[in-house]
């Protein structure tokens, strides 16, 4: 893994059909840290985060990957450099294991074949992200939440400095979202830069470094969590009252209704 | 383990295919014919002349339908694509019926057409796939109306011009009988190089399998890799459609019984296909020369027979994943 390069945007639209649904945004994912990307559902999370991911080509603006624009890098080294997690995908009858073995497909040369560092890696993912024990069973029989840790371990032995994750808690029990904010804060200490579309804002305000807020296809706030909670960005956007206090040392935040009028 | 005793099976069925038929050659001439030893010249021609051009031309067209289907099903992602059923023998079959009606007696161009008219039909099945994102039996559907247009087309030919070509008939319905070696070897480089083809390409079809996304974050050329899969498919079926004509079902059912048998891995699933493939061609021609002895089934009829109930149950249970 190389030194983490910053990914920054500047000015970028882009959408499907020509019809825009990020429109002008302009952020740095700042690196090393865990950011969470969160807004209203449609707001365009999913569309800003393929863009960052170079799946979606910008209508104008850039994406920046170290001072590189996206779309000049080859293909082969961008997936060395990013990874991502998209959010629907088939499921092939495979054995878990040589789908994290998918991972190492960008480290692959011609004939395809894997040698001892691209086996360590697969190893090392699947036990990281503590799914070593379905290895050998197939990922079509595996229940929606293994199958997502072993979709998220195929990313990991990608290896790259940036990974993309596309609501990566979907389809999970709350003690494995869990598991997963304490896997990605555990990259994160690996000096890897994380971005995550996420649904849970209180998840979101504890676990992540950094908020970057959307409505509507635009930037709303951005942010710590700490600024996105005193500018009550969260609070206009979603249309909710935020409350937090201090537990067991740590912030913990909650949302309700607005009070109708009075508060 | 699986792709030995794929070889043996295969194996076994080629040497009953040249021993067994309207006349019998004893399995010790044919033995010392391959090993180059004395053969009573009877044996020799039978072998030489009828049997073993035969044998050669069912393994290569076994091979090439079923892994055309095994790459078809892979870049549509459609498990009921297969190469008749969405057009692409149809489309092979009028490039040759044109091509030996306006060529006559250029063999050599047989297989380049095909390939042609394979390649067309394939093009427009997946420029219909990608630009409309359309659903498998969409897919399946267009395949009927792109049959039925280059079917009309050789219809138009084979009732103009009937007496340009006499083995139309027999092509059209797909066999063997009088296959000679010089139509083997003409299409025997264009089934080497797409079964080469494919082979190489098995892994990014893994890669293909896990969705455009992934793939293409995973560093694959989504558009190439497709651009690549649909050439190969095309000059296998192709091939396939110059030795042994409009042969139905082969390459839809064996890639399903080869993943049955070998799982999704491409790597080990297109070979395998190729050599259940070749196996079941062979094992078909076979038994549609002894079925009604002395008389000879063209093999077309026999694996439309057993394609027709396979493709209903694949579209039933394409129902039941559906509604599930």
């Amino acid at each position: 893994m190389s030194k983490t390069p910053a990914l920054s945007l500047r000015g970028l639209s882009g959408g499907y059909h020509g019809e825009a649904v990020v429109r002008d945004v302009t952020l740095s994912l700042p690196a090393g840290r865990f950011t969470a990307i969160l807004g209203p559902n449609g707001c365009g999370k999913s569309t800003l985060l393929r863009l960052c991911a170079g799946l979606l080509r910008p209508f104008s603006g850039q994406v920046l990957l170290g001072g590189r624009e996206l779309s000049a890098i080859p293909r082969k080294e961008l997936a060395r450099l990013v990874s991502v997690l998209p959010q629907g995908r088939p499921v092939p009858g495979i054995p878990a294991e040589a789908l994290v073995a998918h991972g190492r497909f960008p480290y692959l040369g011609y004939p395809r074949r894997m040698g001892q560092i691209d086996r360590d890696k697969v190893a090392e993912a699947m036990a990281l992200a503590g799914v070593t024990e379905y290895r050998h069973k197939s990922v079509a029989e595996l229940s929606g939440g293994q199958r997502q840790k072993v979709y998220f371990a195929m990313v990991l032995a990608q290896d790259t400095p940036l990974t993309l994750l596309d609501e990566p808690a979907t389809y999970l029990d709350l003690n494995h979202q869990l598991e997963l904010m304490a896997l990605i804060s555990r990259l994160r200490d690996q000096g890897r830069t994380v971005a995550a579309v996420l649904h849970d804002l209180p998840q979101a305000l504890e676990w992540a470094d950094y908020l970057v807020v959307m409505e509507e296809g635009r930037l709303a706030g951005a942010g710590t969590p700490e600024e996105i909670f005193r500018q009550g960005v969260l609070e206009k956007v979603f249309g909710l009252a935020c409350r937090r206090i201090e537990l067991d040392g740590r912030q913990r935040y909650f949302f309700t209704q607005q009070a109708g009028g009075d508060g | 383990m699986l792709l030995p005793a794929l070889c043996a099976l295969l194996l076994l069925l080629a040497l009953a295919s040249v021993c067994l038929g309207s006349v019998r050659v004893p399995l010790r001439d044919v033995l010392s014919a391959l090993w180059g030893g004395e053969v009573p010249p009877r044996s020799y021609n039978i072998i030489r002349h009828v049997r073993l051009p035969r044998v050669l031309a069912a393994l290569l067209v076994g091979a090439a339908l079923s892994v055309s289907g095994a790459v078809l099903q892979a870049v549509l992602m459609n498990p009921l694509a297969g190469p008749n059923i969405i057009g692409v023998n149809a489309g092979s079959g009028f490039f040759v019926l044109g091509a030996a009606v306006l060529l006559p007696g250029r063999w050599d161009i047989i297989p380049l057409a095909a390939f042609a008219g394979a390649l067309l039909a394939c093009g427009i099945i997946y420029g219909l796939a990608v630009t409309t994102g359309a659903s498998r039996i969409t897919i399946v559907l267009a395949g009927v109306a792109v049959s039925g247009f280059f079917g009309a087309g050789s219809d138009a030919i084979t009732t103009l011009v009937p007496d340009a070509w006499t083995g139309a008939s027999t092509f059209l319905v797909g066999g063997f009988a009088g296959v000679t070696m010089e139509n083997v070897r003409f299409a025997l480089w264009y089934i080497v190089v797409g079964l080469a083809l494919a082979l190489l390409l098995s892994h990014d079809m893994n890669i293909l399998a896990l969705g455009e996304e992934t793939a293409q974050s995973l560093g694959l050329s989504v558009k190439l890799c497709r651009l690549l899969f649909i050439l190969t498919a095309a000059v296998l079926a192709g091939g396939a459609v110059s030795i042994g004509g409009l042969l139905g079902f082969a390459g839809l059912i064996v890639p399903h019984a080869a993943r049955f048998l070998a799982g999704e891995d491409n790597r080990v699933l297109i070979p395998a296909s190729a050599l259940l493939g070749a196996s079941f061609v062979v094992g078909c021609d076979l038994l549609s020369r002894l079925l009604f002895a002395p008389y000879e089934l063209p093999v077309g009829i026999l694996l439309n027979f057993l394609g027709g109930p396979f493709f209903l149950w694949l579209l039933l249970r394409e129902r039941r994943h559906r509604t599930r």
